[in-house]
């Protein structure tokens, strides 16, 4: 138990290492971008004056190496900074530091919950289903139903998701308006009315996500049906479902879990178009909004985000992994 | 008479290859009593195996019987259900796999591998069938019974894996139990210990078994009678006894005769020459597990030097240090009588081209993806640094040197290869530096009877023709008996006895020998009664030795 959590140590004490490096190359992308938000809030007919006054204002008349500095300062202390977009700049009297609604955290702190429950009820629906799925594929391998599920995961991971999204809404709230299919959701909502307008894009990215997931189930479990103690299962007679629940999914977990892992992450970082489609208020459509405007700290915090998910998500795969071997819980 | 139990009649199985079916059992009949033992043996491609599965109804994938009946007490398990089969497999006829350690379950404690059969099979509760495997664990002699089966397979050492997997067939009671090579991955001392649990196990529960093997002296101890396979074929079949003594058809006799090959001991060697290689006071570890303590001995020009042991005692941690792979902790190593620097990426080219290495598994130590010229050329090209029609030449050679015809093999890739040619492929390998010394890592011991003597001939032709000077790893006593000049005993990573063959095998032993030289099975249908006898009832227990 001790080298696990050694190990589990050693990966977090990575992560935070890796967090750093990515913050220098988001910090540095984002400053590549061309245009500024000066010039861009106050149009073509904007006098240097007015422009250099709101750059003094945002700091961005700083070297980058001393913005960096100060943005990664605050980042640490858990203060992302302040947006841009909704500081006050009628009076060029400086921004309300650090108060109510133009904190970056204010801003991104309710999109980022909402894009969390999508994920999590996306979750909820997809990995059951494609394990499922997987084990079924498994376990009547090359068949008329293995081949089928294998074609229609195919095709819907194939298909770009707002195509997916626009069936469904065309059969799930256009020609039998079972479900909404505009999820305006706000705070204060009673969960199942929330649950019941989440639902059509969550089921849209089930559609994305399970044929990875699916098949790596199925390929993991197949790739030890050839071994000699799922032999040794059938030859003890035992029922081909429970020779492939029992005997081979315990040993194939590492790999499902890590594509798991991978497919959460594109769930919290990669659901733009989905959020479009759908109207869902999540961090992938701020963020986009953000870069447009040039809201720089909102986009760098949104990166941050975004990378510490995919690190956080990989981490914990990876611990899963781990304990998932016998060999390592249960040292000689 | 009792009643016959399995009878299997005019069998024929079929495998696919390249999308076509070929007949690889052609007809094998046999009957068994119940409690009766019937030993399969044969060289591997005998169809053994796959023969063994049959008389279970089961086939591997890729395989299947196309003729003939599996009559088990009155099924044809030939064209019964899958269902009516599973009602049949791991209750009333079980199975003990070659390997139990990878037959075992990685995920699952071995009591809960145990219970799988008797609880799906609705023969026993969880909760008794527990309690019955601990029963079976105590009469195999398990260390522990209570405890042992609540850990996971990789917890638990090779030869008692083997005992549990016994166990685990035992725990239906079933009417037969096939055995499938359940030693030939074990140590001698090992297989000693799990053959006499097997046989007093089955002989107290009066179950039939087959029992399959390729080394003739462990089925003369198990089986009540014997059948020879060759190629799929039968080619005789006798009571254990009459087998021995007076076996009929040719290749049975040349079975029996194999290991006839053996070199005259040399003369001993001269004081004051200076070995080849010289190993002086070695320690090594693998991080800060201390693997070798001390390991000293030389190695003279054209001779061999076996070293032997079991499994785990040092002996290629040893080769690893002598090639500079595992760099020592303490003591230095010779060549020529120069100190060799003790990281191999320190050493020169002419310190690396003189000592070789051949490799048990020919399989992998070939990359699958060189043709037979490449595998050959490329040290040829390293360290000779000849090219284009110069290193075809020395390739050449070299195939005619291991016997085999160049124009034929120079573009065949290694899956087109038998396995001693494989191995062969290996020495020439070896042979392309030009290297004085050769360490051989259990080169023979993937190989049927037949194959192993060529390969030791052609190293034994070698060594006269090239001077070369092998160490010889192995843990074959009798491949020591036919090669070898001088022996090395180690356990633990330690040296217990060395010197020329001909005292090794003579006695006064180091204790430790003597229970290596003790417990190479031998072909008198009693030696394994008489040796437990010898031993004592202290070790192998009362019942054990009425019983037997």
């Amino acid at each position: 138990m001790a080298s696990i959590l050694r190990i589990i140590a050693q990966r977090l004490a990575l992560g935070i290492v890796t967090l750093f490096v990515v913050s220098i190359v988001i910090f540095a992308a984002v400053n590549l971008l061309p245009g500024d938000f000066a010039q861009l809030i106050l149009g073509q007919g904007a006098t240097p004056e007015a422009v250099e006054a709101i750059r003094q204002d945002l700091g961005l008349d700083q070297p980058p190496i001393t913005r960096y500095f100060q943005w990664l300062a605050g980042a640490v202390q858990g203060d992302l900074g302040n947006s841009f977009a909704q500081a006050n700049f009628a009076s060029f009297a400086g921004t309300d530091v650090g108060t109510g609604q133009g904190s970056v955290a204010a801003q991104i702190a309710p999109r980022f919950e909402n894009t969390m429950f999508l994920a999590g009820v996306t979750a909820v629906i997809a990995v059951p289903i494609s394990i499922t799925l997987g084990v079924l594929a498994a376990l009547y391998r090359n068949s008329a139903f293995d081949r089928t599920a294998n074609i229609l995961t195919l095709s819907s991971i194939s298909s770009p998701e707002f195509f997916l999204a626009y069936i469904l809404i065309l059969f799930l709230a256009v020609l039998n308006p079972i479900l909404p299919s505009l999820s305006n959701i706000y705070d204060g909502m009673e969960l199942s009315d929330r649950f019941i307008k989440t639902l059509l894009p969550a089921l849209t990215l089930t559609l994305v996500v399970t044929a990875h997931m699916m098949r790596m189930t199925r390929a993991a479990i197949i790739n030890l049906l050839a071994s000699p103690y799922i032999e040794m299962a059938r030859l003890k007679g035992i029922s081909p479902m429970r020779v492939i629940v029992k005997h081979a999914l315990p040993n194939a977990l590492a790999p499902i879990i890590n594509v798991i892992a991978l497919n959460l992450a594109y769930l919290i970082t990669g659901v733009v178009v989905v959020e479009v489609v759908f109207v869902y208020p999540g961090i992938g459509q701020l963020f986009v909004d953000s870069v447009k405007i040039r809201d720089i700290p909102v986009v760098q915090a949104c990166c941050l985000i975004f990378a510490a998910a995919y690190i956080l998500l990989n981490l914990t795969a990876d611990i899963l992994s781990i304990i998932s071997n016998p060999r390592l819980r249960h040292p000689k | 008479m009792a009643e016959q139990l399995l009878k299997v009649r005019g069998l024929k199985i079929e495998g696919r290859s390249d999308e076509t079916w070929n007949q690889i059992v052609n007809g094998v009949d046999f009957e068994l009593k119940k409690g009766e033992v019937i030993g399969l043996i044969g060289e591997s491609g005998a169809g053994k195996s796959t023969v063994g599965l049959a008389a279970m109804g089961f086939t591997r994938d890729g395989c299947r019987i196309s003729a003939g009946e599996v009559e088990f007490d009155g099924i044809n398990l030939v064209n019964a259900s899958a269902k009516v089969k599973r009602e049949l497999l791991g209750k009333r006829i079980a199975y003990v796999a070659q390997s139990a350690a990878a037959s075992f379950n990685p995920a699952h404690r071995l009591i809960d591998q145990h219970t799988e059969a008797p609880v799906q099979h609705g023969v026993m509760s969880k909760a008794e069938s527990e309690a019955d495997g601990m029963e079976l664990y105590r009469k195999l002699r398990l260390p522990d019974p209570e405890n042992i089966g609540f850990r996971y397979p990789h917890q638990v050492s090779g030869g008692q894996l083997q005992r549990a997997m016994t166990a685990m067939a035992m725990s239906t009671r079933p009417d037969l139990i096939i055995f499938d090579e359940p030693t030939t991955a074990l140590d001698v001392t090992t297989q000693i210990e799990v053959l006499a649990s097997i046989r007093e196990i089955v002989e107290e529960f009066d179950t039939a078994a087959i029992y399959i093997t390729h080394d003739l002296a462990v089925v003369a101890q198990m089986a009540d009678k014997i059948k020879v396979l060759l190629k799929g074929d039968e080619v005789e079949e006798a009571d254990t006894r009459t087998m021995l003594s007076d076996p009929k058809e040719d290749y049975t006799k040349s079975l029996w005769a194999v290991r006839s090959f053996q070199r005259p001991q040399k003369p001993y060697v001269q004081t004051g020459q200076t070995p080849v290689v010289s190993v002086s006071n070695v320690t090594a570890a693998y991080g800060k597990v201390p693997v070798l303590h001390d390991v000293s001995f030389d190695i003279h020009a054209g001779r061999t030097v076996a070293v032997v042991g079991e499994s785990g005692s040092g002996k290629s941690t040893t080769a690893r240090c002598i090639t500079g792979l595992l760099p020592p902790k303490q003591g230095h190593i010779e060549f020529d009588g120069e100190a060799l620097p003790l990281d191999y990426r320190k050493r020169n080219k002419m310190q690396l081209r003189q000592a070789q290495m051949i490799y048990q598994m020919a399989d992998t130590a070939l990359n699958p993806r060189k043709t037979i010229g490449e595998l050959i050329g490329r040290p040829v090209q390293f360290y000779m640094g000849l090219t284009g029609k110069e290193k075809r030449k020395r390739v050449d050679s070299l195939l005619e040197e291991i016997e085999l015809e160049p124009s034929v093999y120079y573009n065949r890739l290694p899956s087109e290869l038998s396995g001693g040619q494989k191995q062969r492929i290996g020495i020439a390998r070896a042979l392309a530096a030009e290297p004085k010394f050769i360490i051989c890592d259990e080169v023979t011991s993937a190989l049927d009877q037949l194959v192993a003597e060529g390969i030791l001939k052609l190293l034994a032709k070698l060594q006269d023709e090239l001077g070369l000077s092998y160490m010889f790893i192995t843990h074959d006593l009798a491949t020591v008996k036919s090669i070898a000049d001088e022996v090395v005993v180690m356990k633990d990573g330690r040296v217990v006895e060395q010197g020329p063959k001909d005292d090794m095998f003579k006695p006064p032993h180091h204790p430790y020998t003597d229970l290596l030289l003790s417990s190479v099975p031998e072909m008198d249908p009693d030696w394994l009664t008489n040796l437990l006898k010898e031993r004592g009832v202290d070790n192998i227990g009362d019942a054990a030795v009425g019983k037997m």
